[in-house]
């Protein structure tokens, strides 16, 4: 059984800071290539990696990641 | 999208509801988002949604009231401690607190900050130390440090033109009107997480009568310091950190131990390396 974790960004409210890219322990979050309606380059999701810590949350200056975690 | 981790039960981790769905005006990576969310995370995690009363300050963020999702007062720049001052003596039983930039806190508003603070007041103050003025354009603020460029400092402060830098959050320490005084910053989740703690205590005294809270964070200011926000949180510990040193400088009305006079008194301007 190992904990899975997995964020869901708003993407139109992040504003592409990339603090949340240095927080993440393991490495699992890039800005996009693509921009949001803003022109911002959001952060994305590019491993399947996440353990769920919410370290990219806690400091993410506009609060637009959701983390959710389970046990699978 | 994993469906079977995204469901309800298995969130750890959203915005809070006492924040507003309104985006916030700050500039990517700013330290005022943060903080805001930390204050309004500790507001719902007290369950005070409801009997808090927040009083906004002029600079970056003056727009505070449209974010929170509770009770707001505006002050003139400046003259936020009065107005919570007044708040809080005319209905003592509800949470009152004041969020401020240095400019506001700093600078034109040091007199009533320190009136506030030297009478003892039971509010709870945030304080957010960017090191410049943000809103009006990246000007030198009061506490900018020696050497560090701004719009109006473009060769770096200057102690014989433009005085020396100032640590506002030590002086109120010395008063004996303060009950907590502590300095954090909210630039990594570590940081966020003692950040978080510190505002929660800060909140938590209002109960004790005792005196006032203060909280500073040391932020960015990535536009100001024109610098990316990885950069500027980096050129922050490496500059801002080693004059403004994190951590618990008044805990339950006494000094930190280890913080003594050499602490208290700025001995050398607080400089850039």
């Amino acid at each position: 059984m190992a904990v899975k974790g997995e964020i869901v960004i708003d993407r139109e409210r992040c504003k592409g800071c990339a603090v949340c890219v240095g927080a993440c322990p393991n490495a699992v979050i890039a800005l996009s290539k693509n921009v949001n309606s803003k022109g911002y380059n959001y952060a994305e999701a590019v491993k399947d990696e996440c353990i769920g810590c919410a370290s990219c949350a806690i400091v993410c200056p506009d609060g637009v990641i959701s983390v959710y975690r389970a046990k699978l | 999208m994993n469906t079977d981790i995204v469901k309800p039960e298995n969130l750890v981790y959203s915005r809070t509801k006492v924040l507003t769905d309104a985006t916030m005006h700050y500039c990517p990576g700013c330290g005022h988002g943060t903080t805001h969310r930390i204050v309004a995370e500790v507001i719902e995690e007290l369950g005070i949604q409801d009997q808090t009363v927040g009083v906004a300050p002029v600079g970056c963020s003056v727009l505070a009231y449209n974010y929170f999702d509770v009770d707001f007062q505006e002050a003139a720049h400046g003259r936020a401690p009065a107005l919570a001052t007044a708040v809080k003596r005319l209905n003592p039983n509800l949470y009152v607190f004041t969020y401020q930039g240095d400019g506001d806190l700093a600078a034109i508003g040091t007199a009533e900050t320190i009136h506030a603070a030297n009478r003892g007041e039971n509010i709870t103050m945030v304080f957010v130390n960017n090191g410049i003025y943000g809103m009006t354009g990246g000007q030198m603020a009061p506490t900018t440090l020696v050497g560090m460029k701004s719009a109006t400092t473009p060769y770096g402060r200057n102690v014989e033109l433009n005085g020396y830098p100032l640590r506002l959050t030590e002086i109120l320490a010395t008063l004996p009107g303060t009950y907590f005084v502590t300095r954090q910053s909210v630039h990594t989740p570590a940081a966020v997480r003692k950040a978080k703690k510190a505002i929660k205590q800060a909140f938590e005294n209002q109960k004790l009568k005792k005196g006032l809270s203060f909280v500073e964070i040391v932020s960015n200011c990535n536009s100001g310091w024109k610098m990316t926000p990885v950069q500027a949180n980096k050129w922050m510990e490496e500059n801002m950190f080693p004059n403004y040193p994190i951590g618990d400088i008044k805990v339950e009305g006494k000094l930190v131990e280890g913080i003594g006079l050499d602490r208290l008194v700025v001995s050398s301007p607080l400089s850039v390396k």
